[in-house]
């Protein structure tokens, strides 16, 4: 902690040990907009698995089977685990996750616009885990290289858990598809809602991506969104034909010179307006947190009560 | 969100009305030591325990847990790093390398 190093010659010595690939430890010095970027980065990513279980949860007591209903909830507490252990890492940088559940609730932070899409049938269910935590591991697996160590273990740790979350989405998803008419065409329905929505997640396009630059060379980006997106094209459309289910692309077709599937236009001001607020069930998914997070507070209390009572008892002992 | 970060590894140590913050160290399996794994909010040992069996062993990672109030983790600076760790890098004699034997000899 020497202060004769000026703020400039840190800064240099931070890019430095991150060029050779040194990670960044919760106590070494960082500049405040490294840490302010990865707290942000972090709290949206954490906010994401909390908020996304609500989607899924809606269908937990109505799954088809018990051992749907079974693999549905494994699911659903998966995803509370990787918001815990995200907030964890979060908190590793100084800031509280009470903080971080206010700003959500308040509206401050974000999470992935993904989850104010309704699921309007059992076959979302699937078409979630397929599409959704499909692009979520594309996502994730490039981060568990990102510069900052208890992010990036922690995304080692979740994408361990996630691949069951993709397989039983296909799973499900292909039983239906091979069922009735009316299931396949259940299916093939919720794919059409879903597919749009799960390339979005990446985030906009390179070109209009302000901030790209600088996380890549903080290495708290390791990969671009067009290159993920990409990536989960490429990836999803053979299971697509697997499945036996269409993706609702008419400009879907493989490109022989670029070695990549070529895809149609992404409609980014719908992206804008569900990022806005204005999706289909922005309002609901924050008033169901905060009725979880009001109506605990009770719980919360008592427990804190009750430790301070066996404090008393013991030092009184 | 300006306060100076925390231990190693170990979450913010001020406590607001959130349940205070623990360290979860798990054993794999019989046979290896507790390793660090993460850290969650808990209002006592008893529940700190619980949540880290539902947290950090719903796919049969541990035998074992220990759990460890955040505030009684004590860590050596980062700044320190060079002083405290850069010492041995000149004796290796300390290494069966620097030894030359026989090759033919298991030594
Ligand atoms: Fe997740
Ligand atoms: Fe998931």
């Amino acid at each position: 902690m020497s202060p004769t190093y000026s703020e400039e010659s840190r800064e240099l010595a931070f890019q430095e040990a991150i060029d050779s690939d040194r990670t960044v430890e919760p106590r070494d010095w960082m500049p405040e907009r490294y840490r302010s970027t990865m707290i942000r980065q972090i709290a949206q990513h954490a906010h994401s698995e909390i908020i996304g279980m609500q989607p899924e949860g809606n269908w937990i007591t109505r799954a088809p089977s018990l051992r749907r209903k079974a693999i549905l909830l494994a699911k659903v507490q998966d995803e509370a685990g990787h918001g815990l252990y995200l907030y964890a890492a979060a908190e590793t940088l100084g800031v509280e996750r009470r903080e971080l559940t206010d700003l959500l609730i308040a509206g401050r932070q974000k999470y992935s616009s993904i989850f104010n899409y309704p699921t309007l049938t059992w076959a979302d269910v699937g078409a979630i885990g397929w599409l959704v935590d499909g692009a979520a591991i594309t996502n994730q697996l490039a981060l568990t290289k990102t510069s900052y160590g208890p992010y990036a273990r922690a995304m080692v740790r979740i994408c361990r858990e996630e691949s069951f979350h993709q397989r039983q989405g296909f799973e499900l998803l292909a039983e239906l598809s091979r069922g009735t008419k009316a299931q396949h065409e259940m299916a093939q329905d919720a794919v059409n809602r879903w597919w749009w929505p799960s390339l979005m997640m990446f985030g906009p396009p390179d070109t209009e991506s302000p901030n790209t630059a600088q996380s890549m060379a903080w290495k708290i980006k390791r990969v671009s969104n067009d290159d993920l997106r990409q990536r989960f094209v490429d990836m999803t459309v053979p299971q697509a034909q697997a499945l036996r289910l269409e993706l609702p692309d008419p400009d879907l077709r493989w490109n022989e010179a670029r070695g990549h599937f070529d895809f149609g236009p992404i409609d980014w001001e719908e992206f804008r307006q569900v990022v806005g607020g204005h999706g289909p069930c922005n309002q609901q998914r924050i008033s169901v947190r905060r009725a979880a997070d009001e109506e605990g507070a009770w719980v919360r209390e008592a427990a804190r009560a009750w430790e301070g009572r066996q404090q008393s008892r013991t030092s009184a002992a | 969100m300006g306060r100076p970060p925390a231990e190693p590894d170990v979450g913010c140590l001020s406590e607001s009305d959130d349940w205070p913050l623990w360290e979860v160290f798990l054993r794999g399996r019989r046979g290896l030591a507790h390793q660090h794994v993460g850290s969650l909010h808990a209002p006592d040992p008893e529940l700190a325990l619980q949540n880290a069996r539902d947290l950090y062993t719903r796919r049969g990672e541990g035998v074992s847990i220990w759990v460890v109030r955040s505030t009684e983790v004590h860590a050596s600076d980062p700044d320190d790093q060079g002083p405290l760790f850069d010492p041995p890098a000149d004796k290796a004699y300390r290494h069966p390398t620097f030894y030359k034997v026989p090759e033919d000899l298991q030594l």
